[in-house]
């Protein structure tokens, strides 16, 4: 079936099966590798993206179901190659150790602070209740979120 | 993992849905959200030939009242119903459930229809329609048809929807007092999903207890409505131990219970009375 999806800005069209899962039309046909495949069970949120604009795990939607929907994968995050301030978060708290979980827990943090963009600490752990990390026992990404949500806040005031 | 191959279909209306299932018989499967369905299929639970994705379907989606009727499109997310305004202040129930659902992820793509439909036992939404006394409105090739919500849960994994119709909206009867209402879970630590969840709706007045409804899901193969709990409440006078008296019947009407690795059916009993008495209090506190 042939479909077209947009990911970050760029229109892919294929051929594909409709048995194949979203999560490999942007790694294998698109070639972003950004979006990792943790568990294929739709438990940990590492194949956590944007399906216009919301957070969703790719791994359980076929990208047939996709079709005509715009994509953005941490890829897509950083603006001519300045980070993102979630990005920035996790780099200046650490929110990282092997990495695995983070393109994931960073699309998610994402969709959290476009809902609230002031979480409190609790708040945090709730919102990414859907992404799993087995490494940094999830305190730097709360700092990394925070740290992100006041870079932010600091931007739209600027911005005016 | 990959799911078995299968044709796919994405109909522009609810006609065309209909036409499609009738055509392709047990060999298909409707598809809303995908977040039940994808997994099973990737597990190879199931694999039906063909699938009829209905998320394009204009009209099946969103929230909308008829004077006193709250209407929900069966792909209604569960995260627009969390979101909703309008909701929250004329049957925050809904919102509230809505809220305690797997992650944001998941509550981003699963839909209300989609999970009454799939009628896990340990899903969230049976409760609360159960509490709201829904209607949820079928049709199938030329029918239209009315079912309650209290007729909807047949058994585990199995609603009153046949192969060849479709859910396509949820009615509810706005509630008279919207606040008096709770929906309190314990949820399994990795999914989510209820280990037991307990929705009340509660009307109040002069004191005693007019009206209420109770809608428990987790610990029967089907959510069901606590009724031998709600006789003991209505026209009394909510004190404490009316409420625990009535709360201590709140599992009377399940004769089987669900038992695996999160609890067993023992102690979902008793978390079905603790949580039944504290859905209550937190109701009657807010009305
Ligand atoms: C990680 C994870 C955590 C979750 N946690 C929870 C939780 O805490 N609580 C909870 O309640 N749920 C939970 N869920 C389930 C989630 O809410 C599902 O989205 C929901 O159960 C199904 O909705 P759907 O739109 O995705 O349905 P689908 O998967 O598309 O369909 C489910 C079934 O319903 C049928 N169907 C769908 N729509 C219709 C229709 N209109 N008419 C007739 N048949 C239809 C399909 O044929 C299929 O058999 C979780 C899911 C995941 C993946
Ligand atoms: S790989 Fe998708 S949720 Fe784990
Ligand atoms: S950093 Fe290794 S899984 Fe999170």
């Amino acid at each position: 079936m042939r479909i077209s999806i947009s990911i970050n800005g760029v229109k892919h069209d294929a051929d594909v099966e409709p048995r194949l899962l979203l999560v490999h039309f942007i790694r294998d046909l698109a070639g972003l590798t950004g979006t990792h495949i943790g568990c294929e069970t739709s438990i940990c949120g590492a194949c956590t993206v944007l399906m216009d604009g919301k957070p969703v795990k790719c791994c359980a939607i076929l990208a047939v179901q996709a079709d005509g929907s715009e994509i953005t994968t941490i890829e897509g995050l950083a603006d001519e190659g300045r980070l993102h301030p979630i990005q920035e978060g996790f780099w200046e708290c650490h929110g990282l150790q092997c990495g695995y979980c983070t393109p994931g827990m960073i699309m998610s943090a994402y969709g959290l602070l476009q809902e609230n963009p002031d979480p409190t600490e609790d708040e945090i752990r709730h919102g990414l209740e859907g992404n799993l990390c087995r490494c940094t026992g999830y305190q730097h990404i709360v700092d990394a979120v925070r740290h992100a949500s006041r870079q932010m806040a600091a931007k739209a005031v600027k911005a005016g | 993992m990959i799911t078995g191959n299968f044709d796919y279909f994405a109909p522009s209306n609810v006609e065309e849905a209909i036409k499609l299932l009738n055509e392709y018989g047990d060999d298909c499967k409707i598809i809303s959200g995908g977040h039940s369905l994808v997994p099973v299929l990737k597990l190879r639970l199931a694999s039906p030939a063909v699938l009829i994705d209905i998320g394009r379907i204009k009209g099946l989606k969103g929230i909308s009242f008829e004077g006193g009727t709250i209407v929900i499109g069966t792909n209604t997310t569960h995260a627009e119903i969390a979101r909703s305004a309008e909701l929250k202040k004329h049957c925050p129930l809904l919102v509230e459930t809505a809220g305690q659902i797997g992650d944001q992820q998941v509550r981003n793509r699963g839909t209300i229809g989609g999970s009454l439909t799939h009628a896990d036992p340990a899903a969230d939404w049976p409760a609360a329609v159960l509490a709201l006394d829904a209607d949820i409105i079928v049709k199938g090739k030329g029918s239209v048809r009315t079912i309650k919500a209290t007729d909807f849960f047949v058994d585990i994994m199995t609603s009153a929807v046949k192969s060849n119709e479709i859910v396509t909206e949820i009615r509810i009867t706005k509630p008279a007092q919207p606040q008096a209402a709770a929906y309190l879970k314990v949820p399994q630590a990795a999914s989510g999903f209820a280990v037991v969840g307990v929705a009340a709706q509660l009307t109040l007045k002069d004191g005693r207890c007019e009206k209420v409804a109770i809608g428990i899901t987790g610990l029967g193969p089907k959510a069901y409505r606590a009724s031998t709990s709600e006789n003991a409440l209505i026209g009394n006078t909510l004190d404490a131990a009316t409420i625990s008296a009535a709360a201590e019947k709140a599992d009377t009407e399940a004769v089987d219970t669900m038992e695996d690795i999160h609890a067993s059916g023992e102690f979902r009993r008793n978390l079905t009375r603790v949580y039944t008495k504290r859905a209550i209090m937190a109701a009657m506190s807010r009305a």
